[in-house]
C-alpha cells in the first residue's frame, strides 16, 4: 500500500507540474526544485483529494512543501 | 490626431485554411475552405455537425505538456500566431526597448472550453473541484496578458471585447496607441476557439448557422441566394504594427498602412442586424472621414458576409446607401466563406486578408457562388481571385450587441 501511494503522487506531480520523474526525489520542494507556483501547489493539493478520496484541510495543507512531505501524509491518511 | 503613421510589419496566422500567414493567404487565393465535419465529440444529436476547423491541431506540436495546462486553447492560438507575427518582424527582441510594445489582443467569448469543463466538475465535485486556472483561463484579457508575459512587452496591455467585432476593435485601439505614443509598437489581433459542445449547442439554439451537413464545404456561402447561416470557424489571426519612422529606420518589411477607422451601434437588437443598416453607415462614413479619403478612393472592401440570409443583404444596402454608383466598381469579399466565422478572431483573420490584398494586388474570392440572390447585386468576386491593384481597402467587422467597426488599410508608400 505504501509504495502504491508513493508511485501515484509521484505520478500525479509529473503530471501535473510536467516534470521528469527523475526530478521528483523524497527532498524535492513543489515551488523552489520543480518549478510549482502558488495556483500549481493548489491544484496538486486537489488531485490528491481525488486521488484518494479525502478531504486535506487547508492547515494541512500549508505543510505539504515536498514530495516526502506528500507521500508521508497521504500514507497516513489512507492507511 | 498627431501625424505619426502606423505600418504593419510582422503577421502572423493560425486558421482553418492554413496554419501559418503564408499558408493561410495561399489557401485563400485557391479558394480553399476550411469546413469539415467536427470528430472531437459526438455531433449525433446537434442540428451542425461540421465547422470550419484547424486541422490536425494538436497542443503539443507547439507547448511544453505544463504549459499547455495553464492556456485555453483560446491563449494557445493566440500565442501561436503572436510567435509567428512577433518572428516575422525580424526584430532582435534583446535590441528594442519592450516597454514601448503594446499588447492589445481580444476574445469574443474567452476560455469557454475551460468553462464548460469546469461547470460540470464544480457539479461533480462542489467547490473543492473547481480548478485554480479556472479563472485565470477563462477570461478574455489573458490572451494579451499571456503574450506580454511570454515576451515581456511592458507596453498598453488590455483586449476590447465586443463579440465578432472584437478582433478589429483591438487592431483599431492598438493603432490609437501608436498614434498617441502610447507605444511604437503593438502587438494587435484576436482568437477565438468557440468549436466545443456547448459552443455548438448555442448558435444551433440561435438558429444562426448553416445545417448543410451533408456538405460542410459548400455551406459557408454568403450572398448566394441558398445561403442557410454561419459556418462556426476559429483560430487567431496578429498584426504587429509599428510606427513609420521606427520601422524605416531599421529596414523593417511594410505589408500596409493602417489610415483610420470607425466605429458605431446599431442601438437595435441584440443578435439581429438593423434592416436599414444606420448603424454600419455610421461606421463606414467615420471610417472614410478618419482616413481622409473619398467613396471614390477605395478598390475592395472585405466585408463581414457571414452567410446569414438577413445580415448579407443588410450590410450590402449599407454599402450601396454610402458609395452609390461606385459601390459596383470595388471588389468586394468575404473571407469567411472559406474561413467560417471564427467570432472575435474573425476580424483579425479579415484584417490580415485585407492588408495582403494592398500588398499582394490580389483579391481572394468568396467561393461557393451557384445562385443569385437579387437583393445582393454587388460585386463580390466570387468564385476566382482577382488580381487587382488596390491602393485603400476597408474590412467591415459587426458584433452581436449591434457593434461595428471598419478598418481603413492602405497599400505601402513611403
Amino acid at each position: 500500500m505504501s509504495q502504491d501511494v508513493e508511485s501515484k503522487v509521484k505520478s500525479i506531480i509529473v503530471d501535473k507540474l510536467g516534470v521528469d520523474e527523475s526530478e521528483v526525489t523524497h527532498e524535492a520542494n513543489f515551488t523552489n526544485d520543480l518549478g510549482a507556483d502558488s495556483l500549481d501547489t493548489v491544484e496538486l493539493i486537489m488531485e490528491f483529494e481525488k486521488e484518494f478520496d479525502i478531504s486535506i484541510p487547508d492547515e494541512d495543507a500549508e505543510n505539504i512543501a515536498t514530495v516526502g512531505n506528500a507521500v508521508e501524509y497521504l500514507q497516513e491518511k489512507v492507511s | 490626431m498627431s501625424n505619426r503613421r502606423v505600418v504593419i510589419t510582422g503577421i502572423g496566422a493560425l486558421t482553418p485554411v492554413g496554419k501559418t500567414a503564408p499558408d493561410f493567404w495561399n489557401g485563400l487565393i485557391s479558394g480553399k475552405s476550411g469546413a469539415q465535419p467536427i470528430e472531437h465529440f459526438d455531433t449525433s444529436d446537434f442540428p451542425t455537425k461540421f465547422a470550419a476547423q484547424i486541422e490536425d491541431y494538436e497542443e503539443q506540436d507547439y507547448f511544453e505538456r505544463k504549459e499547455a495546462r495553464r492556456l485555453d486553447k483560446v491563449c494557445q492560438y493566440a500565442l501561436i500566431a503572436a510567435e509567428e507575427a512577433i518572428q516575422d518582424t525580424g526584430l532582435d527582441l534583446d535590441e528594442i526597448n519592450k516597454d514601448d510594445v503594446a499588447v492589445i489582443v481580444g476574445t469574443g467569448i474567452g476560455g469557454m472550453n475551460t468553462f464548460y469543463e469546469q461547470a460540470i466538475s464544480f457539479h461533480e465535485h462542489g467547490p473543492r473541484g473547481v480548478s485554480p486556472f479556472f479563472i485565470p483561463k477563462l477570461i478574455p484579457d489573458m490572451v494579451a496578458g499571456q503574450i506580454s508575459i511570454k515576451y515581456g512587452f511592458k507596453g498598453p496591455n488590455f483586449c476590447a471585447v465586443s463579440a465578432c467585432a472584437t478582433g478589429s476593435h483591438n487592431i483599431a485601439l492598438a493603432y490609437d496607441s501608436i498614434k498617441n505614443g502610447q507605444s511604437e509598437m503593438a502587438v494587435s489581433g484576436g482568437s477565438e476557439a468557440p468549436v466545443s459542445r456547448i459552443g455548438v449547442a448555442g448558435f444551433n439554439s440561435m438558429k444562426a448557422m448553416s445545417t448543410r451537413n451533408d456538405d460542410p464545404k459548400s455551406a459557408s456561402r454568403p450572398f448566394d441566394k441558398n445561403r442557410d447561416g454561419f459556418v462556426l470557424g476559429e483560430g487567431s489571426g496578429i498584426l504587429f504594427l509599428e510606427e513609420y519612422e521606427h520601422a524605416k529606420e531599421r529596414g523593417a518589411q511594410i505589408y500596409g498602412e493602417i489610415v483610420g477607422y470607425g466605429f458605431s451601434a446599431d442601438a437595435h437588437h441584440i443578435t439581429a442586424p438593423d434592416p436599414d443598416g444606420e448603424g454600419v453607415i455610421l461606421a463606414l462614413n467615420r471610417a472614410l472621414e478618419s482616413a481622409d479619403i473619398s467613396t471614390e478612393d477605395v478598390d475592395h472592401i472585405n466585408m463581414h458576409g457571414t452567410s446569414t440570409p438577413l445580415g448579407d443583404i443588410a450590410e450590402t444596402n449599407s454599402i450601396k446607401k454610402v458609395f452609390g454608383d461606385h459601390a459596383y466598381e470595388i471588389n468586394h469579399n468575404s473571407t469567411k466563406s472559406m474561413t467560417g466565422h471564427a467570432l472575435g478572431a474573425a476580424g483579425a483573420i479579415e484584417a490580415l486578408a485585407t492588408v495582403l490584398s494592398t500588398y499582394h494586388g490580389m483579391i481572394p474570392p468568396t467561393i461557393n457562388f451557384e445562385t443569385a440572390d437579387p437583393e445582393c447585386d454587388l460585386n463580390y468576386t466570387f468564385n476566382e481571385a482577382e488580381v487587382r491593384d488596390v491602393k485603400y481597402a476597408l474590412n467591415n467587422a459587426f458584433g452581436f450587441g449591434g457593434h461595428n467597426t471598419t478598418l481603413v488599410f492602405k497599400k505601402f508608400e513611403e
